[in-house]
């Protein structure tokens, strides 16, 4: 089972941009919105320099890293190119105008 | 053998299609179709290609090829083909009509006409004598013996390797720098070879006594026989050569003798038309000679009492006499000049004066096991000399320190150890090592390539080693400047170097001048509408070009285009400066680093109130409240808001600051009012967007204490005006600033700014500061842009100012205000459900 958290609408997010959200004391999780509309939800740190992706340039399906430049697959977590490195997915889902994503311990392992 | 340029002779403007008309152009006739004759007329074609009508003679059957290259010819590294300098398809594009194996025999200066070998007589307005040198036969008996041969054109090359194809011994008469390159050829293809030299040393005339030493060692380990105090009696034979007898009665058998002794001018055609000949033909500053319609240039000349023999000088003669013949007299100054060579693989260099004498002081290195000998020759603090033997890479650092007459009192301690260590490096760097080289040093010995012309040639957008030789020849010949010319590649193009033309990133084909001059001709209005347009091959583009596209939009539609938030870089949109904890740092700006109690106050009160772990001064003379939280930005905006101050774009491809001494309100060396200037000049730019971050300094004298002159845009107030720099930063590679002009008032110190930094705004390339950009187009075209054309400048001005209406509002307040509150504050979870 899992939990599903309702954390707003598709318009609190900008297009080809990012917004965080705080759920209880786990780390913070970076909800990005590509320019197709898809959502997707990451562990707001990149596996280089824990830099905030949320704070990046959010391109195709990735996301380059503010601090360094990094590429990351906004979809698997996964550097790009020549990187290697993994950020914590998040399953995400939209529902009736609404974006919702699982609670995150219940999927640390999937991920 | 001759043949005519195109087979159509058709004007270019159209109008009198497929009908030869006579050429009514003036008439220059070369006399030689040699090196220095061919440069001559390259020179003249860049500079004027529809001036005069040419004709080429040439005595031998060839087109135009690289002399100095014969030696890898006959050793076999190259082909007849790869040192071809101009092929047919050059004469044919020029339409200059080239005479080959006729050699010109008369000129008569009367009728103004010259006679062939074969008897043709061809009229000239202006004349080119360019016969080079005649190799130096010494008088000896059998000189004349079948065998016996110079190494001058392509004709000796094909003898000596018809020779080395039957094996044996040769002798090589001359060691010097022709006759060791004989040698080393003559024994690569399997010959024994002996080198007589009738001085004590090997090229005296280029080494010195130690370095000609280790040559010579080196030579005999390769299977030479060397011998010098070498004087040859007598050359031997029966109806051909059989061997050398010296006068003190040796005999060395030989089968092959190559006469390498030295050339002597060809001046016999000048002589007997009654030209002034001395040495050489006697020319003046623009190579004319003592008769006005008569021009010479190359080997065959003497200048202000100099004969040259080496190909440099004969560049610079072609370049003054171009300039001559095109009404732009600049006149040749005479040469100084430098020899790099290879034998064998051995490193050898040497410039400028090193026999000693009073003054003179030898610094030395010598690394005997290396092989590795260093001799830097220095007189009044200025270098004078160098020999180099085993490593040359600072030959060309060195000959450059000696034409420019730097002073080295500073870095006479690290100059033997070379320019990475006189630098400060200390670790080897050779891209800072070619940064540093001035425009002028020269990189292309074979060919007399400047690295400004290297440069030039790259920014025309050759962006591989192979367009680069094509472009302007640079290491097209021996290569052994390769290492250099991809050092400039790298340093001009950046990560940019490719082997296919240069794009903007992977998103495109298309390269970043292009893509602005389409958004300008086709109006685009947005970033989808130019990836649309241009064919970009991803969905929203990426990192390297959003950011770009959206500053060039910006700068084409100031007013009418819409920012995009979302392609900008995280400072820009966050204005402020993220650090590596993810928390901001924020500098509120201080108007020409000027400041106030109520302004302290206030970032004392921010300090404290957020808790900011840090406060630092910055280099711009601000501010630095280090440790904001990305949701406490507005808040810590809207208190220094209150006090007056206003976002200081710390963070921004933009205006940064300007930076002010105190100037003639207080300090009692300044001479103008340069806090107030400073304070001025920031209220006009602040807040404009640029290609890459702008800083600005006005300093109040001479003195210099704003550092103006590492600065984008620098003032130096001085009694009687205002000294305007550009191009300067400080960073990795240092650029102190070009002087662009000097003015007489505050305001029009105003105006040439905001003109300067609009033509920056709309020239230069994304993420290309100032120094790149200028050392890319040159200080003289923004001198012509900025200085020269009044109506450009002000129409420049009037667009930076107009641009300027929609920029300067606080970005700070806005966001204050609650606009994009959705950056700063995190999603709140509403609702939690199970299933």
């Amino acid at each position: 089972m899992t939990d599903w958290i309702d954390i707003g609408t598709l318009a609190d997010i900008p297009p080809r941009g990012a917004r965080t959200v705080h759920i209880g004391g786990e780390k913070e999780i970076a909800v990005f919105r590509t320019g197709d509309d898809q959502i997707f939800a990451l562990v707001n740190e990149c596996p280089h320099k824990k830099g905030p992706l949320s704070q990046g340039i959010v391109h195709g399906q990735s996301v380059a890293c503010p601090l360094h430049n990094w590429n990351i697959a906004l979809k698997s977590g996964e550097a790009q190119g020549e990187d290697k490195g993994c950020t914590p997915t998040i399953a995400v889902k939209q529902e009736d105008g609404r974006i919702w994503i699982a609670r995150p311990e219940m999927t640390k392992v999937a991920a | 053998m001759e043949f005519q340029g195109g087979s159509s002779p058709v004007t270019d403007s159209g109008d009198d299609i497929g009908v030869p008309m006579e050429d009514v152009r003036e008439h220059l006739v070369v006399v030689g179709n040699g090196m220095a004759g061919c440069r001559a007329v390259e020179e003249l074609l860049a500079r004027d290609p529809a001036r005069y009508r040419v004709t080429i003679f040439g005595a031998e059957p060839h087109v135009n090829y690289n002399r100095i290259m014969l030696s890898p010819v006959l050793a076999g590294e190259k082909t007849f083909q790869d040192i071809i300098i101009n092929d047919r398809a050059w004469y044919d594009d020029h339409r200059i009509t080239l005479i080959t194996s006729d050699p010109v025999s008369a000129i008569d200066r009367a009728r103004k006409t010259v006679i062939s070998r074969s008897g043709r007589t061809i009229g000239y307005d202006r004349l080119l004598i360019a016969t080079g040198s005649d190799p130096f036969i010494i008088p000896v008996p059998g000189k004349d013996l079948p065998g016996v041969i110079s190494f001058r054109d392509m004709k000796d090359v094909d003898a000596m390797l018809d020779a080395a194809n039957h094996g044996g011994d040769a002798v090589v008469i001359g060691g010097g720098l022709l006759g060791l390159e004989a040698a080393h050829g003559l024994t690569l293809r399997g010959m024994k070879v002996t080198v007589l030299h009738i001085m004590p040393t090997l090229m005296e005339r280029q080494l010195d006594e130690a370095a000609a030493w280790l040559l010579k060692s080196a030579l005999e380990g390769r299977g030479q026989t060397i011998l010098t105090g070498a004087d040859t009696a007598e050359i031997y034979g029966n109806g051909k050569v059989e061997g050398v007898r010296l006068k003190d009665g040796t005999q060395i058998p030989a089968s092959l003798v190559v006469m390498a002794v030295g050339i002597r001018p060809s001046v016999a055609l000048a002589r007997d038309a009654g030209l002034d000949v001395g040495r050489g033909i006697k020319v003046d500053d623009h190579m004319v000679t003592s008769d006005a319609a008569i021009l010479a240039v190359g080997e065959c000349v003497e200048h202000d009492g100099n004969v040259y023999g080496l190909v440099a000088p004969l560049w610079d003669m072609c370049r003054a006499l171009a300039d001559g013949l095109t009404d732009q007299h600049s006149g040749y100054k005479g040469s100084v000049t430098s020899t790099k060579l290879k034998v064998a693989g051995l490193d050898v260099f040497s410039a400028g004066d090193f026999s000693g004498g009073e003054g003179c002081e030898d610094i030395v290195l010598r690394d005997a096991s290396r092989g590795i000998y260093k001799r830097v020759v220095v007189k009044g603090d200025k270098v004078v000399g160098a020999v180099l033997y085993g490593d040359t890479a600072d030959g060309g650092w060195y000959f450059d320190l000696l034409k420019r007459g730097e002073n080295v009192a500073d870095i006479r301690d690290l100059l033997i150890f070379g320019q990475a260590f006189a630098s400060g490096g200390g670790a080897l760097d050779p891209k800072a090592a070619v940064a540093a080289l001035s425009d002028d040093a020269e990189i292309c010995g074979c060919n007399g390539v400047s690295k400004g012309q290297v440069v030039a040639c790259i920014e025309k957008g050759a962006c591989s080693l192979d367009a680069v030789r094509a472009g302007c020849k640079a290491s097209a010949s021996c290569g052994s400047c390769t290492g250099l010319v991809e050092n400039i590649l790298a340093l001009t193009l950046g990560d940019e170097v490719q082997s296919g033309p240069k794009t903007m990133c992977k998103c495109t084909s298309f390269g970043h001048d292009d893509v602005r001059r389409e958004i300008v001709a086709q109006d685009m209005r947005s970033i989808p509408e130019v990836m649309q347009k241009l064919h970009w091959s991803t969905p929203d583009g990426c990192s390297s070009c959003r950011p770009a596209l959206n500053y060039y939009l910006l700068c084409a539609l100031p007013g009418i285009y819409v920012d995009d938030q979302q392609s900008r870089f995280v400072n820009e949109r966050m204005h402020a400066n993220i650090q590596k904890d993810g928390t901001y740092s924020v500098v509120p700006r201080m108007w020409g680093g000027l400041t106030n109690p109520r302004e302290l106050r206030a970032i004392a009160d921010v300090v404290e109130k957020y808790d900011a772990p840090m406060v630092k001064v910055t280099g711009g003379q601000r501010l630095d409240i280090f440790g904001i939280r990305k949701e406490d930005l507005p808040a810590v905006w809207a208190d220094l808001n209150a006090a007056g101050m206003v976002s200081g774009h710390a963070y921004g491809k933009s205006l940064r600051t300007v930076k002010t001494c105190v100037g003639s309100e207080w300090c009692r060396f300044g001479t103008q009012d340069s806090t107030g200037l400073g304070v001025k000049t920031e209220r006009m730019t602040w807040g404009s967007w640029m290609p890459h971050k702008f800083k600005i300094a006005v300093s109040g004298c001479p003195r210099n204490c704003a550092e103006a002159t590492i600065k984008d845009f620098g003032i130096v107030c001085v009694d009687s005006g205002y000294e305007l720099h550009v191009g300067g930063n400080g960073g990795i590679h240092v650029r102190v600033t070009d002087l662009l002009c000097k003015v007489a008032t505050e305001q029009e110190a105003l105006d040439y700014c905001a003109a300067f930094t609009q033509l920056y705004r709309e020239e230069a390339r994304y993420l290309e500061r100032t120094a790149p950009w200028i050392e890319r187009v040159g200080i003289d075209y923004v001198k012509q842009r900025i200085v020269e054309d009044d109506a450009g400048r002000e129409a420049l001005r009037a667009r930076f100012l107009f641009s300027q209406q929609f920029m300067q509002d606080d970005p700070w307040a806005e966001r204050a205000a609650g606009v994009h509150s959705d950056l700063h504050q995190p999603l709140s979870p509403i609702s939690i459900a199970a299933e």
